[in-house]
């Protein structure tokens, strides 16, 4: 038993990984790995299964790994995660699982993102994780699922191994949601996405890409006309918000969203080894401070931006994105510019961004998030010199589903009604993940997936 | 996989390919329109229907060879190839009834889509007067289709090679000073043409729609590349369109936005970006 400071993870420089596209954390060795499930107590009571959403038997794999059992430890971590290879990077674990460690309260806590991304690849590698499912007999069934993110890959998963017989409709051309088209290849490489969803495939998972659920068929039409018994709707949070200030519209001027998925999905970054473009500028300016923001500002960098600012209009403590991707992005040398909103973005004679006046900001009251607004300083405009602009200030749910499924009730913003089990107003179709909740986390849309699918059991079940 | 089950040439550099798309072909309306994507380094790119047919579950897409996808598309797949990606029927379908008389304007490869708006428009009891146009004779396309459902089909050439010479607002500038006032304009071609056809149509208030072939990447509303001024508000083209009152479309604001890429084209091609590719 160890207590003290947790192993760090070894990462490229940042320097070298601010001009290229590969992964930023390397990965555990299999004696640090090791090392560190050491420092796991196994508590009784293990507070970390309690802190996350989708309740993997933690200290269990973390054993199983101690006593250097791989074939065990990706069992059990799959058992209960689809996507234990997504997981382990993207999560927010320092506020869900490593959180409630024990350890967390005189040092630091296991580093169990670590050890489950480990775990996960240790499988992969050496192809422990090939149909190392229990599965049960084919029900017959037919479950359809809308999308293909963390939360439909999810609930496919786990109604596969219950039986059901799974489909999987994706809209864009490669399966994977905010996976493929919105975590960069650093952060997120893309073979690894790919091989979470061989798995599923591996289960008995169709996935047909390439059919707009609200166009080539509708919600009402799966389950009364394609033979769907129920539906599960984890489309995302795919609208991208703009700010509504002058010159959204400029040459030079992106969503992130379209940013991002014309550098992820599309491999604009390869231009033009492949056809899709980007535009990039030499100073570029990106509004938001959430994961999506460090994304698409790091994102800039590599691509050969001498200067990528983030501009936010609250201060760092505020700040949504995850504290490992805030420090991750200034050692990449982003400049943050808080405290600072954007007013307008001004044009040339052409139509391209020249520059971003923005207004300097002070903290005043706490609002109703309980975070202090930020007022305006009157008088204190200037203008950023950027000849490019991000806007990463959110997104929202994509109104095609609820345009063309009148029994669907929403909510004001747009967002699918759903309870806790993910039923909405239409009996057999559930829903989960960002398009209920507003843009959240992988994990979170994990979660939903997981409750819907037992919702769907248990559903079916009884008709 | 989209299997093409015909090819033709219908003018110098525009193709009609006919495609195996039956999950399309059973729910597309007139309108709508696919992206498609050609091979696994290839862009997505959005391309009208032209035509479908329900019963073989195909759908006719209209091409010509101006871009890097188009060209690559048009001069490298043969009949029996196949297309990796299609998807749709995206966007809103077109607004359909009976206005009395309709006017629709095609210029270039914009007839292609006009078409089965206009045959929808016949079918929902319109008058149907037609006004298609192109540089020369050789670029005019569905000439016979259109004569087919139209009740008065007039031609316009730049050169006067073919029918009246002169630009598709000549004859309908002419039939609205006449005084005879259609219950709606549709337009649709080059983004120049369109903008003109509505400033043809404002000052006599006859209600115009044009619809927009702007950049996109998703064509779900996921991206907001193909956003566009319309009126006060700021209008996504793949879920909000693509057709939009032309009298509210900011096409300056358009035309910009379409040189987003010109630099990258002409790296691609080496053409310094003067060509008729970029053009459009």
């Amino acid at each position: 038993m160890r207590g003290g400071l947790r192993n760090k993870m070894p990462e490229q420089a940042a320097q070298v990984r601010n001009k290229n596209f590969d992964e930023v954390a390397l990965g555990y060795l299999i004696d640090t790995a090791i090392d560190e499930a050491e420092r796991c107590l196994n508590c009784k009571n293990p507070r970390c299964v309690q802190g996350c959403p989708v309740n993997v038997d933690i200290p269990d794999f973390i054993q199983a790994l101690k006593e250097k059992n791989l074939n065990e430890a990706i069992r059990i971590l799959k058992n209960k995660n689809t996507l234990p290879a997504v997981c382990g990077r993207v999560c927010p674990q320092e506020s869900q699982c490593e959180k409630n460690c024990i350890l967390g309260i005189k040092g630091e806590p296991v580093a169990i993102g670590r050890l489950e991304r480990f775990v996960a690849d240790y499988a992969r590698i050496k192809g422990l994780d090939i149909n190392n499912n229990s599965k049960a007999e084919p029900n017959g069934k037919k479950v359809a699922i809308v999308g293909s993110g963390p939360s439909g890959l999810t609930a496919a998963g786990d109604l596969a191994k219950m039986g059901y017989d799974v489909t999987v409709f994706e809209a864009l051309h490669a399966p994977g949601g905010v996976l493929m088209y919105g975590i960069p290849q650093f952060r997120l490489p893309k073979e690894i996405v790919k091989h979470e969803i061989d798995q599923l495939k591996a289960l008995g998972v169709k996935i047909v890409p390439n059919v707009v659920i609200g166009r080539t068929f509708t919600i009402d039409e799966l389950m009364n006309e394609e033979g769907f018994s129920a539906v599960y709707i984890g489309t995302g949070a795919g609208l991208p918000h703009f700010m509504h200030i002058d010159g959204e519209n400029l040459n030079g001027v992106y969503s992130a969203n379209e940013f991002l998925t014309r550098v992820n999905l599309m491999r604009a970054y390869k231009f033009p080894q492949v056809a899709t473009p980007v535009y990039i500028g030499k100073s570029v300016a990106v509004v938001g401070a959430g994961n999506v923001a460090m994304d698409a500002a790091r994102t800039s960098k590599r691509l050969g931006a001498e200067t990528v600012y983030i501009v936010y209009r609250r201060s760092e403590d505020e700040m949504p994105a995850r504290k490992e991707e805030i420090e991750h992005a200034k050692e990449e040398g982003i400049e943050l510019r808080l405290l600072n909103n954007p007013t307008k973005i001004i044009g040339d004679e052409k139509g391209w961004v020249k520059g971003m006046e923005c207004v300097k900001m002070e903290l005043g009251e706490p609002d109703a998030s309980g975070r202090r607004s930020p007022v305006e300083i009157k008088g204190s405009e200037y203008v950023l010199p950027v000849d490019m602009v991000v806007m990463s200030i959110g997104q929202g749910p994509n109104p095609l589903i609820k345009a063309t499924t009148p029994n669907l009730e929403t909510n004001k913003r747009g967002n699918i009604n759903a309870d806790e089990s993910g039923q909405t107003s239409m009996p057999g179709v559930f829903a989960g993940g960002d398009i209920v909740t507003g843009a959240a986390t992988v994990i979170s849309a994990m979660g939903a997936g997981k409750k819907a699918a037992n919702a769907i059991d248990e559903y079916l079940s009884k008709k | 996989m989209a299997k093409i089950l015909k090819k033709s040439t219908l003018a110098p550099q525009v193709y009609e390919f006919i495609v195996d798309a039956p999950l399309v072909a059973h729910k597309c309306q007139p309108g709508q329109f696919v992206i498609i994507r050609t091979e696994e380094e290839s862009e997505r790119i959005p391309l009208t229907i032209a035509d479908f047919d329900r019963e073989q579950g195909t759908i006719t897409i209209i091409v010509q060879a101006v871009g890097n996808t188009t060209k690559h598309l048009c001069e490298t797949f043969n009949e029996n190839d196949e297309i990796l990606d299609v998807v749709g029927p995206l966007g809103m379908p077109s607004h359909i009834e009976n206005f009395g008389t309709v006017v629709c304007v095609g210029g270039g490869i914009g007839v292609a889509p006009v078409y089965p708006i206009a045959r929808a428009l016949k079918e929902a009891g319109n008058k149907v007067i037609s006004i298609i146009g192109a540089r020369n004779k050789d670029l005019i396309i569905f000439e016979d289709k259109m004569a087919a459902i139209s009740d008065e089909l007039i031609i316009t050439t730049d050169d006067g090679t073919a029918g009246q010479k002169g630009f598709v607002t000549d004859p309908l500038k002419k039939m609205l000073e006449s005084g005879n006032m259609p219950g709606m304009v549709l337009a649709i071609g080059p983004v120049i043409m369109m903008k003109n056809v509505a400033e043809t149509t404002r000052p006599y208030k006859v209600p115009t729609v044009a619809s927009l072939n702007t950049i996109m990447v998703d064509g779900t509303g996921m991206c907001g590349g193909c956003r566009v001024k319309v009126g006060d508000d700021n209008k996504f083209a793949c879920v909000d369109g693509p057709e939009f009152d032309a009298h509210l479309v900011d096409f300056a604001n358009l035309i910009q936005r379409q040189q987003m890429y010109k630099g990258h084209e002409s790296l691609e091609y080496g053409c310094g970006g003067h060509c008729k590719c970029v053009e459009d």
